[in-house]
Formats: C-alpha cells, sequence, structure tokens
C-alpha cells in the first residue's frame, strides 16, 4: 500500500469542493477506483497525499492520456461495458464522480459497483433543486443552470435524476447508505438527511457513500 | 559463463571505432533449454548497456527489440554506421534518461547481431547452423535474457520496454518473471500473432525460400545470400508497418526521377522506388535465415494458450504495473489486440494503464517522434522510478 509516490499532492483545498468532500471519505492507503476520472485531479490527490493505490477508468482517451502523463493508472473505457471484466471485491472504494447521469444503463452501473468496491461513492447533479423546477416552470424550456450547462439535444446528461429518485435506485441495487452530503451552490458540502425533503429541493448536488447491504 | 570481449558480427563493420558492445558466453552447462524440447548450447547473448548501475542495483530498465532491430539502441551502429533504432528516446537527459537509468539491450537467440542464431557456427559441425538451429520462440528469447539479467547480478527490473515483436518479450516477462519485472510497458503489440499477421510472414518466408540462392538455408557455405527473397520479405512487411494515410501523404501517385511514365517496369512511383531502397538497405545488415526464425517465433506467440486460453491467467497475482499503448493507424497491431491485454489485465486486478495514441503513422509510429507517446512513456517510468526512489 506504500508503494505509490512519496510527494506531496494537491491539498485538498485546491481540489473541487465536491471532490475534496469525496477525498476526505476516503481511508489513507485504500485501494480506489475512479470511473470517469477526468483529468486526474482527484486520483492525483489521493495518490500523491493519501498513499492510496489508485487506478482509474475514463472514456475520453485524450483525459486517459493526460493521466498517465501524470504517472497515475488509469485505462480508458467505458463504464456500461467495462466493468464487468473487473473481478470482486477487489477495490476499498469505487468513486463515480459526476458520471452517473451520463451511463446508458445506471440501475446495471450501479449494481456493478457494488460488486467490484466494497464500498461505493456516488455523486451527481441534483435534477430537483429548486433552480431547475423553477427554470421549467417558467421558461417551459429545458433547464439549463450552472451546473447543467448543457442544451437538451447536445447535453451528455441523459439520465438525470433527483436526490429521491437516486435513493430509489440504490433501494433497488441493494445498497445501504452509510453517508449522505448535500452540495450547497457548488462550493460547501453538508450532511444531509436523505429522506428529508429539503435537501430535494436546496442541494445543488449529492454525494453518496453506499455499501452493499 | 565467459564474457567475450567482443561480440562477431555477420557484417563487416561500417564504424569500427563505435562501441561493439559486450558478449556473454553460456557454456555447456548452461544450455537454454528450449520450448521445443531442444537445447541451445553453448550459446552466447550479444548486448549493449547504456548509463550506470546503481548501487542498489534498482534503476535497471530492459529494452526488448522488435524483429529488425537488435541491441543498439541508441548511439552509432558499428555495422551499419546508422544511429540506432531508438536513439530518438535514449539517451543522456532523453525519455530512457541514460544518467538516470542502466539500460540493457540484448540481440534475441535466433537473431543476427551477435547472439547465437542460424547464421552461426554450430559447434558440432564448425559450419552455420542454417536450418539445423532449432525453433525458437518469444518464451526462449526472455529465458535467455534472463539468464542475462542473473548474470549482471540484477534481482529487478524497473522496466520491461518494448514495441512490437519486443512488446510479446515484455508480456512474456511479465508472465514468466513477475517478480523481477516491477513494471512493464508493451507497445504497439499482442498477445497472439493474428491469422493476418502470420499470412504476411509466411509471404515473406516464402519469398526467401524461393530465392535460387537461399539453397535449403545452406546459402552461406555456397557464399551467396538470398538477398532478392529477403528484400521482398521486407517490402512486404514493411507495407504493414505503415498505413494507407500515411502512404498517401508521403508518396501519393508522385513519380521517380521522371516527368512521365515509362510503360515499363522501373520503379515509376515513388513508393516502389522507397520500398525497393527498404529492401536493400535491409539486406545488408539481416541474415535471411534469420527473417524465418524471427518470424516464425512471433507466429507461435499466444501468451494465453499457455495458461489453459485465459489471457488473465497469465497475470495472476501480479503485482507489476503495467502500461500499454496502441496507435489508432497501427492495423498490424490494432487497438483492439491491446485493449484485450488490457483487459485480462483489469480482471487480474493488476495495476495498469492504457493509452492509444492517434496517429497516422501506422505500427512503426512507436518508433517515431509521437509526443503524447513520450509524454506517456516519460509520465509513466517517472512515476515508477519515484516510487523507487531513483533520483
Amino acid at each position: 500500500m506504500n508503494r505509490e509516490i512519496p510527494v506531496a499532492g494537491k491539498p485538498p483545498s485546491a481540489l473541487r469542493p465536491d471532490l475534496a468532500a469525496i477525498a476526505e471519505m476516503i481511508p489513507p492507503g485504500t485501494r480506489v477506483l475512479d470511473i470517469g476520472c477526468g483529468d486526474g485531479s482527484l486520483l492525483e490527490y489521493l495518490v500523491r497525499s493519501k498513499g492510496v493505490d489508485g487506478r482509474g477508468l475514463e472514456l475520453n482517451q485524450h483525459n486517459v492520456n493526460q493521466c498517465v502523463a501524470r504517472g497515475l493508472s488509469v485505462v480508458q473505457g467505458d463504464a456500461d461495458t467495462d466493468l464487468a471484466e473487473y473481478p470482486s471485491g477487489v477495490f476499498d472504494v469505487v468513486i463515480l464522480s459526476q458520471t452517473i447521469q451520463a451511463t446508458e444503463k445506471p440501475s446495471y452501473v450501479l449494481r456493478e459497483l457494488l460488486r467490484i468496491g466494497k464500498h461505493v461513492i456516488v455523486s451527481f447533479p441534483n435534477f430537483g433543486h429548486w433552480k431547475v423546477r423553477l427554470s421549467l416552470l417558467i421558461s417551459g424550456r429545458m433547464p439549463v443552470t450552472k451546473t447543467l450547462g448543457h442544451s437538451w439535444h447536445n447535453t451528455p446528461n441523459i439520465h438525470l435524476c433527483t436526490i429521491s429518485d437516486f435513493l430509489e435506485l440504490a433501494h433497488e441495487a441493494g445498497a445501504k447508505i452509510e453517508k449522505a452530503l448535500a452540495l450547497i451552490d457548488n462550493q460547501r458540502t453538508r450532511i444531509m438527511h436523505p429522506n428529508a425533503w429539503g435537501p430535494n429541493i436546496f442541494a445543488e448536488g449529492a454525494i453518496f457513500l453506499l455499501a452493499k447491504k | 559463463m565467459s564474457d567475450a570481449a567482443h561480440p562477431n558480427f555477420l557484417r563487416p563493420l561500417r564504424a569500427p571505432a563505435e562501441n561493439r558492445g559486450h558478449a556473454l558466453d553460456f557454456g555447456p552447462g548452461q544450455p537454454l533449454v528450449l520450448d521445443s524440447g531442444k537445447r541451445l548450447s553453448p550459446f552466447r547473448i550479444a548486448y549493449m548497456t547504456y548509463g550506470t548501475l546503481n548501487a542498489t542495483r534498482s534503476n535497471a530498465v530492459l529494452i526488448c527489440h522488435a524483429i529488425s532491430g537488435d541491441q543498439f539502441v541508441a548511439g552509432t551502429h558499428p555495422v551499419t554506421g546508422k544511429p540506432g533504432w531508438w536513439n530518438n528516446v535514449v539517451g543522456p537527459g532523453k525519455i530512457i534518461d541514460t544518467n538516470r537509468f542502466f539500460v540493457i539491450c540484448a540481440n534475441v537467440v535466433g537473431g543476427c547481431m551477435g547472439t547465437t542464431g542460424p547464421g552461426e557456427a554450430d559447434p558440432a559441425t564448425g559450419e552455420p547452423y542454417g536450418l539445423s538451429f532449432p525453433i525458437v520462440t518469444i518464451r526462449d528469447m526472455v529465458r535467455a535474457q534472463a539468464m542475462l539479467i542473473d548474470a549482471l547480478g540484477i534481482e529487478q527490473l524497473l522496466c520491461v520496454i518494448g514495441g512490437s515483436m519486443g512488446g510479446m518479450q515484455v508480456l512474456q516477462w511479465a508472465a514468466s518473471y513477475p517478480d523481477r519485472v516491477y513494471s512493464a510497458m508493451p507497445l504497439a503489440t499482442g498477445a497472439r500473432h493474428s491469422a493476418q499477421n502470420i499470412a504476411f510472414h509466411e509471404v515473406g518466408r516464402q519469398a526467401i525460400m524461393a530465392d535460387p540462392d537461399w539453397r535449403g538455408g545452406d546459402y552461406a557455405l555456397a557464399g551467396v545470400r538470398p538477398a532478392k527473397g529477403l528484400a521482398v520479405a521486407r517490402m512486404a512487411a514493411h507495407i504493414t508497418y505503415l498505413s494507407e494515410a500515411a502512404l498517401q501523404r508521403k508518396f501519393g501517385r508522385e513519380l521517380q526521377d521522371r516527368d512521365a511514365l515509362s510503360f515499363g517496369f522501373d520503379a515509376d512511383f515513388q513508393i516502389e522506388s522507397y520500398l525497393r531502397y527498404q529492401g536493400m538497405t535491409f539486406v545488408d545488415r539481416f541474415d535471411a535465415n534469420s527473417y524465418l526464425y524471427l518470424t516464425r517465433a512471433m507466429d507461435y506467440f499466444d501468451l494465453a494458450a499457455d495458461y489453459g486460453g485465459v489471457l488473465a491467467e497469465a497475470f495472476r497475482g501480479t503485482k507489476s504495473r503495467f502500461c500499454l499503448v496502441s496507435f489508432t493507424s497501427d492495423w498490424l497491431f490494432p487497438t483492439s489486440e491491446n485493449k484485450r491485454i488490457a483487459h485480462a489485465l483489469n480482471a487480474a486486478g493488476a495495476n495498469v494503464s492504457f493509452v492509444e495514441i492517434e496517429s497516422d503513422r501506422g505500427h512503426d509510429a512507436f518508433l517515431l517522434d509521437e509526443p503524447e507517446l513520450f509524454d506517456t512513456m516519460r509520465g509513466f517510468l517517472g512515476a515508477a522510478a519515484a516510487v523507487k526512489g531513483i533520483g
């Protein structure tokens, strides 16, 4: 577990707030798979500052190449098709950050994550946020907000959901919720009671720490 | 085992002042046990080293060469007088920095640059082996390299790296000696040779064997060389190393030294002239029988077959880090073949990176100046060196 690069990475404060919150949930020295790891910011922080044995799966080849050039272990692949090849229970934590809404089969992906990882962290934008609701109500058009900046026809986010929707999916997938955080104004996180009505209206996003029941 | 001062070469030296490297002789007590069941003994490994092995012997990088390569990776090749085949990558301050790393490259068994192969004399007869040389496999090549690494007193290699046939050796190293490979970088390769690749090799072999000067493999005794056959084999192979887009971009339908078609069979087109040149220069530095043996070794390679047909089993429990690289226009070892290896490594729970690089230069891209390849190599090797505390 101490095979990773012994130099300091970015302080968590330099990470995007939602990523910093995810990083805080991950114990040092664990084995982590980051699905949809993007340019590798979170993974690099985990590897360099927390001594994590980190791997990544990323759809965009350019991002993958960047990650590998940064010394990270990342493969190009698609969460919708390539998770099946990972053995069961090999990772302590599997992260799916801001990606589930872009997958073709969110239910399948979530079940696969619970199979591969002992713990699963999922974060996503909350489509139940009041600004989204208001935008649709007033304009009568698909909401385009700061968090969800794409038009309906060119968005990669094909399976947007609300916090309540996700809770239902997690329940169906046999997951228990170990921790739930609301992302507020895209800059701070707060522990939430997921079943309360408040977060589904006031949280811009949510981060869940899950495990198999 | 004894250290011969200089390896012998089948060809005269164009640059005799250059470093000829080393040769290591393995005597009757240390035969190379081959996959075929035969034993090669005595045998010799010709190799080059660059840089200095550190006190903890932890900075060794083994480079495995491709079919037409040899141990002369960097600097000037003593036989051809040209720069080494990876001179753009290996050297002081370069990506594989010889100020930091101790770089080793050995001519493969069956080759023709000083390591025992079909062109060398069979001690039993005093005459060149020719076709009496035993068939060697990729695993045999790696077994011989492991004996060399033992002799150099190196327990674990920081990185084993190579492309194409070299990549096959890297995979075999990782499968056969997982504890001796800290990191592995197979480039533009496959865990098996495809039917199409075997087909192209067979065309090359038939071209050599159809040359009347081949003489059943005993051409050396007659003082001749199947130059035409080997040149044709090289021409056919060379096409597979490029891509249609690269050929079109470089040559198109441009004519060679003429304004109009000759209405004959001269090399009217630049591409013809280019291929003929490639064939001709290859003959000057390569042995035809070696070409037969090395193509065969690649054809026989099917790593999964040694593990019950399941490639992931070849890497079960491995602690090595892997970085695989493919190129979009490589149709000899396409991305799909490289990805198959990545999937198997994932399934084995291995630490693996996989990078596909956009390039129109075909299979040969791994030998060329490809900035994204260089960034990837630098990042991967740098990460391994950092963990190992190599400054």
